[in-house]
């Protein structure tokens, strides 16, 4: 029984280095641990460390060699007794290299391979084709309320599911989200947070690890920065690093984008930032049955979720409907208002300004239809296809910025799957390109306005 | 680094004899009754141009977040006073109050809030975010805990430069949980850094209590890991705060590294404009401010000390005429002009 031992690589980029030095004589026995020789790489001199025992009994390249490959053998060690001259010759040794590794799949493949799996993430196949279902009869309800309905109904049917935060319990919520809810489920489930993002939002994955669901209330997404890192390294990715052992079903949810006159720290859209990463599920309420419906479901998703709020949506009424099994599906659109000249593409508070623009544009003969994209992870990119394929224009609007935007991205899906259909370029609405002013009046010029939607419209209408 | 290290002219690792525990303050207390003048004068602005400031949020000039100073005056103004030109302050968002103490101008301080053009950012940073170059007042910061780090970066700038200046850094009771804090810490101690760590406990953040958010309830001793010395200090006496200061000073100064300051204060207002203020009692706030005033104190210090009506009667008058100047020029000055929606992103060229 003999052994090879190969040029090692010392470090994640060497490909090649020298033999400097054998330690070991052709003869000399050999304990696992032991140094046999030095390699020096461009960066380093680095010892190579025997990991068998034996005797070495062929050394197959010389001290002094520059150039040496990675993984080609230096040397033959031999169990104890064995002839030296027998060892490359004996029947059966096992080949240096590993010639059973399956051979690599052609290029091509991979590529339909990967084409699959991002369609299977954007365009759910099933939604294409079902309609939104009615839920009966409705009340008016703020998104306030419902946020609040959503999560008192989720924890009276679930124990794991909790609520931590800043100010979420005897404050009764910064933004009044939680109100009446330490009342109703005790200090266990209700929990004050210091302030101390980081910390809570790791503290909240690491319970979800274990299998609690925990809601962290982000007094405003602006603050999740600081916890970005548990976001995105730790809960995102667990499901993927253990191989689908252990996920991570936690809801990150608070107001998200500009509220009014707080200036840059405090007025950022994170759309696209937490959309961009696989292993999230990211939803953007408008309405409040939006608000109810969505944080129910994400409440229940065994993943992560982010749900992106919004202030001043906040104390907006809207119909909600009662029925107590009220719930929205992730990753589907809603179309808000229909028509047939171009479609308007929007999520959260922008939804607003697409239905103000619609109506304007209505009064002038144009026929906007208006979806509410409700989910930006997975996108329902189905949904604006079939209105593409109608209008034949799109518009979107964003109140983020626009370099690698929602809409960019939602563009780019429309170019992919109905460029054909297209009848003028993919026009964005959009947040100007700067951090949000403080001042009244321009901070009224950075944010997108109904006649800014109408403007975009008519370019290629 | 190593070379700007050897050529600096402190630091020694022998010199530092860190106690851990709280520090009493110096005992000699005393200011010159010019000293108590200026103690008096400079939170007397500070007190009344934040009642101007909550009268312009409510008449609607000044929009958003709006984190109003009153009560705790005593603070920013004796530690301004240990401190000397060319040393750095930066702060959080309740930040009006430092601006006036290193000297900024009421009425640039003032034409930001209302978010004019005449302002310190142009009117681009409002309230929460305000700047001064030359008075070395590094802001303004709204990310609860952010500016403790980059106070001690400030910090690093005198220690690289070899000069002897120190940074004051404040952070909340609030902020004192934030993790960074720490990380700060460590760093301050570990390079020994002038930075001074002032924390201003006013019992609250937001509506939390320090006793609900921290399980450390002596806030002095939070730097005894790192072998930081902390002194808790009465911010309601302005004369103590100078006198701790001083000590926090002389120690950042000789290059003993950094030094923590526990100063245990009191917000009369709301945190923000909209605070229903249920997590305190009327009464706590009233006995507050009867009986702990930093103004009034300093007033009987100096009425004790022989001055009569006439000077105080000169000295509000010219206070008062300043914020009002502030006020008006803060309304009068114009928006800033649309152009500056895409100035200042970038540094140009
Ligand atoms: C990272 C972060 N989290 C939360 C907030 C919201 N917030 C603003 S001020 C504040 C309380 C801070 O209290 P403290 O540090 O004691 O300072 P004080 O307001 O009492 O001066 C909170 C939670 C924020 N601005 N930044
Ligand atoms: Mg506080």
């Amino acid at each position: 029984m003999s052994t090879q031992i190969l040029m090692p690589a010392l470090s994640p980029t060497m490909t090649e280095g020298k033999l400097a030095r054998w330690l070991k004589k052709v003869g000399e026995d050999v304990r696992a641990g032991d140094v046999i020789a030095e390699i020096e790489t461009d960066k380093a001199t680095m010892e190579v460390e025997a990991v068998d025992e034996g005797k070495l009994s062929q050394i197959l390249v010389e001290e002094g060699t520059d150039g040496v490959a990675v993984n080609t053998p230096i040397a033959t060690l031999s169990a104890d007794g064995e002839a030296a001259s027998e060892t490359g010759a004996k029947p059966g040794a096992p080949a240096p290299t590993a010639a059973k590794q399956p051979a690599p799949e052609p290029l091509e493949d991979r590529k339909v391979v990967a084409d699959k799996a991002v369609a299977a993430q954007v365009t759910p196949a099933s939604t294409a084709a079902a309609p939104e279902r009615d839920w009966g009869p409705t009340k008016p309800m703020t998104v306030r309320e419902a946020l609040r309905d959503a999560m008192a109904a989720e924890m009276r049917a679930d124990d794991r599911v909790f609520l931590l935060g800043e100010e979420v319990a005897q404050y009764q919520g910064a933004y009044k989200i939680s109100q009446g809810l330490l009342d109703e489920f005790g200090p266990r489930r209700i929990i004050d947070t210091p302030i101390t993002e980081h910390g809570f939002t790791g503290m909240a994955v690491g319970a979800a690890m274990d299998g609690l669901r925990p809601i962290v209330e982000f007094m405003t997404f602006n603050f999740a920065m600081q916890a970005i890192d548990q976001i995105i390294n730790s809960a995102a990715k667990t499901l993927y690093m253990s191989g689908g052992q252990m996920g991570c079903p936690i809801v990150f949810r608070g107001p998200n984008g500009a509220a009014s006159r707080v200036a840059a720290q405090h007025s950022q859209d994170y759309a696209s930032w937490y959309a961009h990463c696989p292993g999230l599920k990211v939803v953007a309420p408008w309405s409040a049955a939006d608000a109810k419906g969505l944080l129910r479901t994400a409440i229940r998703d065994p993943n992560p979720v982010i749900v992106l709020e919004n202030e001043i949506l906040y104390g907006q009424t809207f119909e909600c409907p009662t029925d107590e099994g009220f719930t929205v599906p992730i990753g589907k659109a809603k179309v808000e208002r229909t028509g047939k000249h171009v479609t308007i593409v929007a999520y959260s508070i922008m939804v607003g300004v697409a239905m103000k623009a619609a109506e304007t544009l209505a009064e002038q003969g144009i026929e906007a239809e208006v979806i509410n994209l409700r989910s930006l992870r997975p996108l329902d990119t189905a949904a604006i296809v079939e209105s593409v394929k109608k209008t034949n224009r799109v518009v979107t609007v964003e109140e983020g910025w626009p370099y690698a935007g929602i809409g960019a991205e939602i563009a780019m899906q429309v170019i992919e799957h109905c460029f054909d259909w297209l009848d003028a370029p993919p026009v964005r609405v959009h947040g100007l390109d700067i951090p949000l002013p403080y001042a009244a009046n321009l901070e009224k010029l950075a944010l997108p306005q109904p006649p800014w939607v109408v403007d975009a419209v008519k370019k290629i209408v | 680094m190593a070379q700007a290290a050897e050529t600096r002219k402190r630091g020694k690792d022998s010199e530092s004899s860190n106690s851990v525990t709280s520090q009493p303050p110096a005992t000699n207390q005393a200011m010159s009754r010019e000293q108590l003048v200026k103690a008096y004068g400079d939170m007397l602005l500070i007190r009344r141009f934040e009642e101007k400031a909550g009268q312009l949020y409510g008449m609607g000039l000044i929009g958003g977040f709006c984190h109003l100073y009153i009560g705790q005056e005593a603070v920013v103004v004796g530690i301004q006073m240990a401190l000397s030109e060319g040393d750095q302050v930066i702060t959080s968002y309740r930040d009006h109050g430092h601006m006036l103490a290193t000297g900024m101008e009421p009425r640039g301080v003032m034409a930001e809030l209302t978010g004019r053009s005449g302002g310190y950012s142009k009117g681009k940073g409002g309230s929460m975010h305000m700047f001064s170059k030359e008075k070395r007042f590094f802001g303004g910061h709204g990310i609860v805990g952010a500016q403790v780090s980059l106070g001690t970066g400030l910090a690093m700038a005198n220690w690289y430069r070899g000069n002897d200046r120190v940074c004051a850094t404040y952070f909340g009771d609030g902020a004192s949980s934030q993790g960074q804090v720490y990380e700060s810490f460590n760093l301050a101690a570990l390079m020994k850094l002038p930075c001074i760590y002032v924390i201003e406990n006013n019992k609250y953040g937001m509506g939390t209590s320090l006793e609900r958010a921290s399980a450390s309830h002596d806030l002095s001793v939070n730097g005894a890991p790192w072998s930081i010395p902390g002194a808790k200090v009465d911010g309601m006496d302005v004369t103590a705060v100078k006198a701790a200061a001083d000590v926090a000073v002389a120690h950042c100064r000789s290059g003993a590294g950094p030094y923590l300051m526990e100063v245990q204060t009191y917000r009369y207002r709301g945190h923000s404009m909209s605070d229903p203020a249920k997590y305190r009692t009327r009464d706590e706030v009233q006995k507050m401010r009867t009986e702990r005033d930093c103004i009034e104190a300093v007033r009987h210090l100096l009425e004790a000390a022989g001055m009569g009506e006439d000077e105080f009667k000169a000295i509000d008058a010219a206070v008062k005429a300043r914020v009002q100047e502030a006020a008006d020029f803060a309304q009068s000055s114009p928006e800033p002009d649309e152009r500056e929606l895409w100035t200042d992103v970038l540094v140009e060229g």
